[in-house]
This record gives structure tokens, C-alpha cells and sequence, in this order.
């Protein structure tokens, strides 16, 4: 008769370390198992976001070696009368706004017709999805050269369409089109991760619920909104928190696509604050900084949960 | 409104909830709009005030239905 796994473990466990183990309580060895990761947790979470609250307090600069004096409030009165990262918020609002707003759109539309069952319908899935798989500083870099107002691709496609002259628009360099040329960027990016939620939602809808409605002679406009749209909205907002969240802290893609210009119009508060924290190395005003959003996103996060487990329980 | 008064005067979790919320977006439309500095300014202030309410009150009794 062959050994099961648990008694070649407890035969190759030392004689002295399980001696010591069997005289612990079943709490303690859960203890046991448990520290090492409350440890870490403790190490790279809380730690730092305690040391960042305490620093938001100071005038510490992390490239000067002299004491840190203790200013109060100081920091955060100056963030918040400051127009200029007022103006960064606006940026990052219009960016969060109308990225969630296209990538729910067309994510939601990809999803539903990829649901429909056709010849090659996974290879479609597959190309749709590619964009998600590179790495968003090379996307950002070729997007610089389709925006490219000679070269660019994305400038001859809208002259096709519209019959505008190719090298009569900029979108990166126009204060008024940069803003966009990051939504279209992003949308293009990261609207298949959004339909890729929603595919997993529509496919979780069992056909039997839609066999019903048709006996009771229901319209697919009518099934569709009474139940394609319930049953994937916990998905889909599932997505906008995932993407909201990206959002708020996006950084690479708009650094190498626009590096916050022309003049401040797309510098996105992830920008402005590690401009603040590692170019002009003022820690302390940063770490004030950091805690406005962290605290902004932390409270959107708690209602936004709350509003998806109701929407679960439904 | 009267069972939402109520609510709150019970320290109900569901209302309290409610108002929390109300606070914390109230506080990021504040923080993103683009028309008054001053309430840019009081933005935080209401974020934080809505965001520990939200987490004291989530301790509060369901409301019995």
C-alpha cells in the first residue's frame, strides 16, 4: 500500500520541529501561516501610507539633508488654492469621463456582437483584443507617429472622411485636440479589457431566460432591457470601477504620448504629482498631494462597492 | 424622507450610508468642476469628512424591514 502525501510530509517533518508543532493550538499555527503575509502587508501597505500622512505634515524634501520642520496643514491649504492643479483635476476629470464613457460604449457593443454566434469568431476575438497586450509605452509611441500631421496615418483617415487637409490639424500639439487625442489612445487600448468583462457576463446569461420572454412574446428590444442589460450590469460595473480606478492614476501611455503639453492641457494629476515629488523634490507638499487623491479614490471605491454588491443581491 | 429622518436618528446603517455617499461625490464633483475655485478648495474637506463617515457607519445595525 503507497503513503498518501500527508504522511510522507509528516514522516520527512524532523522529529524535534514536529514535536514543537504538534504542541501548538490550531490558532497558533494558523497564526503561523498567516504572519508572513500580514507582515508584508503591513511592510509595503500600511507602513508607507502611514509615513506618507506623517510627511504631508512636513517641509521634508527628500534631496536635502536638513531637519524636517512640522508646518501643518500647510500643504494641503496651498494644493487646494493652487489654480494650476486645479486645472490638472479638470484634466484628469474630462480624461476619466469620457475614457469610460466610449470604452463602456464600445465595449458593451464589441461584446454583443462577438455573443452572436458567427463563423470566426474567435479569431475576431482575438484581434480585438490584441491592443490590451502591448505595453502602453509603446502604444503611446506609435501613437505619436499615426497623430504624426505628415506622415500620421490617423490624420489622413479623418482627411478621407472629412476632406480637411491632413497637415492642417495637429492633435498633439493643438490645446484643444491633445485632450482627445489621449481619450482616443486609451479607448483604443483598453476598451477590449471592458469588452472582454462584458463578454463573460452576456455568456453567463443562461438562454433559457431568453427562451421564456420569447413565449411570452417579448421584443428583443424589450429582452434586451429587461434582461441583457440587469443581468450584465454587475459586470459592467465591475469594468468602470477597474477602469476608473487605471484612470485616475494613469501616467505612462499620456507621458510618452503628449508628456502632459501642449503648455498643461493633458497633465493628468498623476503627472503634476510625480513632477511635484521627483522633479522639484518637494516631498512633503507631494505626499499631501498623493493623500487628497488617495483619499478621493478610496471614498469612490467604498460607494461604488457598496452600489455593486446592492446591484449583486438584486 | 420621514423613514430616512428616522433613520438617522436611530443610527441606521442604510441612511447614514446614504448621506456618506452624498458627501464623497458631492466633495469630487467639487474637487473636478471646473467654475468656482472656493468649492475646489472645500472639496477636501467634504471628501474626508464623507469618506470617515462612510467608514463609521458601516459598523451602524442594518435597519430591520
Amino acid at each position: 500500500m503507497t503513503d498518501s502525501p500527508m504522511t510522507r510530509a509528516a514522516r520527512a517533518t524532523p522529529p524535534r520541529v514536529a514535536r514543537r508543532i504538534r504542541g501548538l493550538s490550531d490558532r497558533a499555527i494558523a497564526w503561523i501561516f498567516v504572519a508572513p503575509t500580514i507582515f508584508l502587508l503591513l511592510a509595503v501597505n500600511i507602513f508607507p501610507l502611514i509615513w506618507t500622512i506623517r510627511l504631508s505634515f512636513t517641509n521634508f524634501k527628500a534631496n536635502r539633508n536638513r531637519p524636517i520642520e512640522w508646518i501643518g496643514t500647510r500643504n494641503y491649504e496651498r494644493i487646494l488654492t493652487d489654480s494650476d492643479i486645479w486645472l490638472t483635476m479638470q484634466a484628469t476629470a474630462h480624461f476619466l469621463f469620457w475614457t469610460i464613457f466610449f470604452q463602456v460604449l464600445i465595449g458593451f457593443t464589441l461584446a454583443w456582437l462577438i455573443n452572436r454566434k458567427f463563423r470566426g469568431n474567435d479569431l475576431w476575438t482575438t484581434i480585438i483584443v490584441l491592443p490590451m497586450m502591448l505595453s502602453p509605452a509603446v502604444v503611446g509611441n506609435f501613437w505619436t507617429f499615426l497623430y504624426q500631421p505628415q506622415i500620421g496615418l490617423f490624420n489622413y483617415v479623418v482627411s478621407f472622411f472629412t476632406g480637411a487637409d491632413p497637415s492642417s490639424f495637429q492633435m498633439i500639439g493643438d490645446v484643444n485636440l491633445a485632450p482627445w487625442a489621449i481619450v482616443i489612445v486609451d479607448t483604443w487600448m483598453w476598451t477590449p479589457f471592458v469588452m472582454l468583462i462584458c463578454l463573460a457576463g452576456l455568456r453567463s446569461i443562461p438562454d433559457y431566460i431568453y427562451e421564456a420572454a420569447e413565449i411570452d412574446r417579448a421584443s428583443n428590444w424589450r429582452q434586451f432591457w429587461t434582461i441583457t442589460i440587469p443581468m450584465v450590469l454587475p459586470f459592467l460595473m465591475l469594468a468602470i470601477l477597474f477602469r476608473g480606478i487605471e484612470n485616475f492614476k494613469m501616467f505612462d501611455l499620456v507621458v510618452q504620448l503628449t508628456g502632459g503639453g501642449p503648455g498643461s492641457v493633458t497633465e493628468l494629476t498623476s503627472i503634476n504629482l510625480k513632477r511635484e515629488a521627483f522633479e522639484k523634490w518637494r516631498t512633503g507638499y507631494a505626499s499631501a498631494y498623493a493623500i487628497i487623491l488617495f483619499v478621493t479614490v478610496f471614498g469612490l471605491a467604498s460607494i461604488y462597492v457598496k452600489a455593486l454588491n446592492k446591484v449583486k443581491e438584486r | 424622507m420621514r423613514a430616512f429622518l428616522n433613520g438617522l436618528a436611530r443610527f441606521r446603517r442604510g441612511p447614514w450610508e446614504m448621506l456618506a455617499s452624498v458627501l464623497i461625490g458631492l466633495g469630487v464633483v467639487m474637487l473636478m468642476q471646473p467654475y468656482v475655485l472656493i468649492l475646489y478648495t472645500y472639496s477636501f474637506a467634504v471628501t474626508l469628512t464623507g469618506t470617515v463617515l462612510f467608514l463609521v457607519v458601516s459598523h451602524f445595525p442594518e435597519d430591520e424591514a
